[in-house]
């Protein structure tokens, strides 16, 4: 795959088809985020489409200090938060249940209801279409703000700095969001493939 | 977590603090405490397991595909910028 800071230099050299390779890149990983904040399919696309015009007429002005990546999607979220309804520049609290149901375990503290295991299942190739379907419906189903960051970590790869600076939060929140987010998709998938499963 | 400091960690600590884990951030004393465990739990090992699947598996999904509709629309707004100037 080129290189983003190559697309970068032809870009600014004028070439359309640098422009059309980065949009293939990361539209839709910007419209799933952009969706995360706004009301509607349509806004989200309106943002996105908003946020490819800002980036262009930025690229004079772009100093590369971040990367190209995590420039975008800075504006990116800047554009989707003064568009968007939901909660705006609150504190993150995120929600302050286990990670893992109380109930699963004894007095003690031990597993009372263990892990079911579902690792093989997962590899099973005929199961991973229908998963990769499960999983995005999980993640569309997170709380917002884990939503978040579970998309630009997990989905989009970013480091943890990156998605930091891109959501404007603190290494610790964006932890504590991330456990909360990848917690709830691993119950997904237990509930999904476990060996007491419906299937 | 404040909880019994110089004892064990039970399963259901542990659990908590597996993303600090896998993130690098659970140093020292609190990181041999939560291996020591691991290393006497499979339960746990195997929730570890769960959790870096779970990573995984994340990493596969695909954003989803340009629709020609976009493409044709994004292609517009490049030349537009183009002709501003």
């Amino acid at each position: 795959m080129e290189p983003d800071a190559e697309l970068l230099r032809r870009l600014r050299a004028g070439d359309e088809q640098a422009f059309v390779v980065l949009v293939e890149r990361y539209n839709g990983s910007m419209l799933r985020l952009a969706a995360s904040f706004v009301p509607s399919r349509a806004v989200a696309e309106e943002v996105v489409q908003d946020t490819w015009l800002a980036v262009l007429r930025g690229l004079p002005a772009f100093e590369g200090r971040a990367s190209l990546r995590t420039w975008m999607f800075t504006i990116l979220v800047n554009r989707a938060r003064t568009t968007g309804t939901r909660e705006q520049r609150t504190i993150p609290v995120a929600d302050a249940g286990p990670v893992v149901d109380a109930s699963r375990f004894g007095p003690d503290g031990a597993w009372s209801a263990p892990p079911e295991h579902w690792i093989e299942e997962a590899e099973d190739r005929i199961e991973a279409e229908k998963l990769g379907g499960v999983l995005r419906v999980a993640i569309d189903g997170l709380p917002g703000r884990q939503r978040d960051v579970v998309l630009l970590r997990d989905v989009e790869g970013m480091s943890s700095a990156e998605v930091c600076d891109v959501l404007s939060i603190s290494e610790a929140n964006q932890r504590v969001l991330l456990h909360r987010g990848r917690g709830k998709l691993r119950q997904v998938l237990e509930t999904e493939l476990g060996s007491r499963g419906s299937r | 977590m404040k909880l019994a400091l110089r004892r064990d960690l039970v399963c259901q600590q542990v659990v908590e603090l597996v993303t600090d884990y896998l993130e690098g951030t659970l140093r020292g004393s609190a990181r041999r405490r939560l291996e020591r465990h691991l290393a006497g739990c499979p339960l746990c090992t195997e929730y570890l397991a769960q959790m870096r699947e779970t990573i995984r598996l994340a990493g596969r999904v695909t954003p989803e595909d340009l629709t020609p509709q976009m493409r044709d629309d994004l292609t517009d707004l490049y030349r537009r910028w183009r002709a501003e100037g």
